[in-house]
């Protein structure tokens, strides 16, 4: 089924990718922004699910790499995500007929779109994650096999470095952050190159749709004066773990990575009980009263209570008063072999993933 | 001696302070035309306390004018904006995010040229000096004499901006222009945003400024005076002609600073009650916590500097239902005197509930005599909750802590508050704003990516010290009373480098020395 993203769809599509971005991701408002002028320009996105694509059908993806902070001063010239796509094609000798997301968590949802809006392809109604995490290989289609390269990045200039014969996705991973870093800490990258059949077997599927029902939701429970996390949780299933107040906020950095903790303290049904929740630009783990009760690579969305906004790492400050949701993810992303790549243990935890209702025993 | 003028929604309040000692006061209506509601009040304070127009050494003013303008679209200067920062940045062109009414209103002029620089100093492309020049031109042709500059970076290196305001300044000899970085942060667009705002309010700034002068001196008062700034220090008057903007929300942040001052509480809660809302701030150090999310003025998202502020909509005109209680957040404001029950009116408040209950003798009592005291008591007790949880939801954990009742409104508070280690009713609460202006200092502030690859997390904060320092001095504050009163670090998120963001705050006492007349 296909559907067409008019503002309406934009709007709560910015509110949904920014929920699912589980704390990180980068803020989608700039992306919506540039959605909106360019259909003020007359152009359109076309949202179409991949059933609707032959099995040979060529998918490429493609996403923004780099620093959130950079992204909201150096903003973008416009056209590198295309430019990144055309020259992927022309390295590859493919044409693509339609774009996929890496990343639907956050910014990354909105580039995809970026690309249609420009070239008329449409955008596959899936990602790589079903959230946000920090790095290439973290998608379920490096895990299940597709190649890494050929891939592509572009800068603001319009300068490419072309990455190919990398069959290990945390090596491109490597060398694409460096290259980023020359690029001026951002960049756009068009990878990987799929049949819509391999698309179909590895991706987290109907996340664009996702984000749009999460949108819509809280923007239903904001004129409904309703409870937004309630209405996150009647989309995306999941349960809320915590009501309360962030109390402390720790940051360090290692490796280029934001990591820290935030301690909130219980309020109404959770009042004298804690949590806390360790992140490394997305949230990674939460602790109710020292047990771990939600891990990755299920989702930890922690929303202002009363608007649902969801506030990312990079934000979260004292005194706000917070609903943590624990939603949990695709089951691709969950197998033994997916949790090599996006497990606890692959943040440095010595915590055994366990999804999040049997941790919490309903 | 000193005035403080606060000018505020419903009411100017002006201040005599000698030294730390409050002399008199004073409350007016606040006028359309704002200046002759000020000058009302500088001749009542005057005329209540004796005081001399010759021995006042300072005025300082904390004014909504320029808010007032942009929300209302009013008195807004034609102003063009000029982005250094191409081949980036071009997708997202000046003033895309605004309200197309505040658009139209400064005309909609925008200018694209290459330069800016990286987050580590790197310039994007060279400065398109020859591209400043043709857009200076046609900026000239265009009659337009307010230029907002902003470059990509220029928080870590202003100066392809600085150099920009000087090609402007060759080709058009009286244009006014605004630097980015010297108002805003990292962030273009929010940045930017502020720039254009300040570029389109310094024509108005200019009028304003004139004006006050001219309502001091007819008042007999040739002292210098101040503007507050909505991190609670003050700017003189050409300072104001540059950078207006940063007089945005300088209200609440007066009532804080006043409310520190008259508790002598440094770290705590602020409650300024008033006729229609109740603001609830922090203090840390002394000074309001900032807020660390976009603030929008007037549509228009920026990220300047502003107080961290929670607002509920309870104040002395809140208007009282009964069967189901409600308070608020509906206020008769200031028609509190006309409509109020105690006042002859027909409106119940949450001030006819203070009075039935004997908490303030306002008015005429005898017109809520006959309310029934059980219902005056659960209204009261709603009026409490309401507060608690506003205090509760700015404190930074759950440990009790001081909080300040500041504004009229702070006679609906009977009794203690949950979560509050001590209540205060300071001396003077009801001018604490005017106060907060009266008493306020000079300041200082940097921004800055370091890279801490290449010197240490020490290095890059006895920088930032530094220079916040010397801009304080700059400023006006005596070198020896300056002191660095807020650290920021934020880490860059998914960077190698350990590029970290630092902002440092330094603030001293206004030298009064050689700025008199």
């Amino acid at each position: 089924m296909s559907w067409t993203v008019d503002p309406d769809a934009l709007e709560s599509i910015a509110i949904g990718a920014g929920i699912l971005g589980t704390g990180g991701g980068g803020n989608p408002y700039l992306g919506k922004l540039r959605i909106r002028t360019l259909m003020a320009q007359g152009r359109s996105v076309q949202v179409v699910s991949v059933d609707e694509l032959a099995d040979d059908a060529v998918v490429i993806g493609v996403g923004g790499i780099g620093a959130p902070t950079v992204g909201i001063e150096r903003l973008p010239r416009g056209t590198e995500p295309v430019e990144a796509v055309r020259a992927l094609e022309a390295y590859a000798g493919v044409q693509a007929d339609a774009l996929v997301s890496v990343e639907v968590g956050g910014s990354n949802s909105i580039v995809p779109m970026i690309v249609a809006a420009y070239t008329g392809l449409p955008v596959v109604d899936a990602d790589g994650m079903g959230r946000a995490f920090p790095e290439v290989q973290m998608t379920s289609y490096h895990i299940y096999g597709i190649s890494p390269t050929p891939a592509v990045l572009c800068d603001a200039h319009g300068q490419v470095a072309i990455f190919d014969r990398i069959s290990d996705p945390r090596t491109l991973e490597r060398m694409a952050r460096v290259v980023t870093v020359e690029m001026g800490c951002r960049g756009d990258l068009a990878s990987p190159i799929m049949a819509a059949a391999d698309l179909r077997r590895t991706a987290i599927l109907h996340t664009l749709t996702l984000s749009r029902r999460v949108g819509d939701a809280v923007r239903q429970a904001r004129r409904a004066h309703g409870d937004p996390g309630q209405a996150v949780l009647s989309v995306t299933g999941g349960l809320e773990i915590f009501r309360g107040k962030i109390v402390e906020v720790e940051r360090r950095t290692t490796r280029g990575f934001a990591r820290g903790r935030v301690t909130l303290t219980g309020l109404g049904p959770y009042r004298g009980a804690s949590m806390a929740i360790d992140f490394q630009n997305e949230n990674l783990i939460a602790w109710r009263n020292g047990q771990p009760v939600v891990t990755v690579p299920d989702l930890i969305c922690v929303l202002d209570m009363e608007s649902g906004e969801p506030i990312t790492t990079e934000l979260l400050r004292y005194g706000y008063r917070v609903t943590v949701l624990g939603i949990p993810c695709d089951p691709k992303m969950a197998t033994p072999q997916a949790l090599a790549y996006v497990g606890p243990g692959c943040f440095g935890y010595d915590v055994v993933y366990r999804p999040l209702r049997e941790r919490l025993a309903v | 001696m000193r005035i403080g003028i606060d000018v505020g929604g419903t009411n100017t309040d002006a201040v005599v302070m000698d030294g730390r000692k409050v002399v008199g006061w004073t409350k007016t209506p606040t006028t359309p035309d704002v200046t002759s509601g000020i000058t009302a009040a500088l001749r009542q304070v005057l005329a209540d306390t004796q005081v001399r127009p010759e021995q006042i050494d300072a005025v300082m003013i904390g004014t909504t004018h320029f808010t007032n303008a942009v929300v209302e679209r009013r008195r807004l200067t034609p102003t063009a904006a000029l982005r250094i920062g191409l081949p980036a940045t071009a997708a997202l062109p000046p003033m895309v995010d605004w309200p197309p009414d505040l658009r139209e209103t400064i005309g909609g002029h925008s200018y694209l040229v290459h330069g800016g620089f990286e987050f580590d100093g790197r310039e994007i492309a060279p400065l398109g000096e020859a591209e400043i020049r043709e857009a200076a031109r046609d900026i000239q042709a265009k009659d337009i004499r307010a230029v907002a500059v902003s470059s990509v970076f220029s928080p870590v290196n202003p100066e392809h901006e600085v150099r920009a305001r000087e090609i402007l300044q060759e080709v058009i000899p009286d244009v006014q222009v605004t630097l980015s970085h010297e108002i805003g942060r990292i962030g273009l667009l929010e940045r930017e945003n502020a720039a254009i705002m300040n570029a389109c309010l310094t024509d108005l700034a200019h009028t304003i400024v004139a004006a006050f002068r001219q309502a001091l001196t007819d008042m007999g008062i040739h002292a210098p005076f101040y503007l507050s700034q909505n991190d609670g220090t003050l700017m003189g008057a050409d300072f104001v002609e540059r950078y207006p903007v940063l007089t945005f929300a300088s209200g609440p942040t007066n009532s804080m600073r006043g409310a520190a001052f008259l508790s002598g509480i440094r770290d705590g809660v602020v409650v300024d009650i008033g006729g229609t809302t109740s603001d609830v701030g922090v203090l840390v150090q002394g000074f309001p916590r900032e807020a660390s999310v976009a603030v929008e003025v007037g549509g228009v998202r920026t990220n300047f500097r502003m107080p961290d502020v929670y607002s509920i909509g309870l104040g002395g005109g809140s208007l009282v239902r009964t069967d189901p209680l409600t308070i608020g957040p509906q206020s008769v404001g200031y028609e509190l005197t006309e409509k109020a029950r105690v006042f002859g009116g027909d409106v119940l408040t949450a001030t006819d509930i203070a009075v039935a209950a004997g908490l303030a003798e306002i008015g005429d009592p005898g017109r809520v005599a006959h309310l029934d005291p059980a219902r005056v008591q659960d209204a009261l007790g709603r009026l409490r909750q309401m507060l608690e949880e506003a205090v509760d939801r700015m404190k930074t954990s759950p440990d009790p802590v001081p909080v300040i009742l500041v504004g009229g409104g702070t006679i609906l508070v009977a009794g203690e508050l949950a979560g509050a280690s001590e209540l205060i009713r300071p001396d003077h609460f009801p001018v604490a704003n005017a106060i907060g202006a009266a008493i306020a200092q000079v300041g200082g502030e940097t921004d800055r990516v370091f890279s801490l690859a290449e010197i240490s997390r020490e290095e890059a904060l006895d920088q930032a010290k530094r220079e916040a320092t010397e801009k304080a001095i700059a400023a006006g504050a005596r070198p020896e009373t300056v002191a660095i009163v807020d650290i920021e670090e934020v880490p860059l998120a998914y960077l190698p480098g350990n590029a970290t963001r630092i902002r440092v705050k330094a603030v001293g006492d206004l030298d009064m020395k050689g700025r008199g007349p």
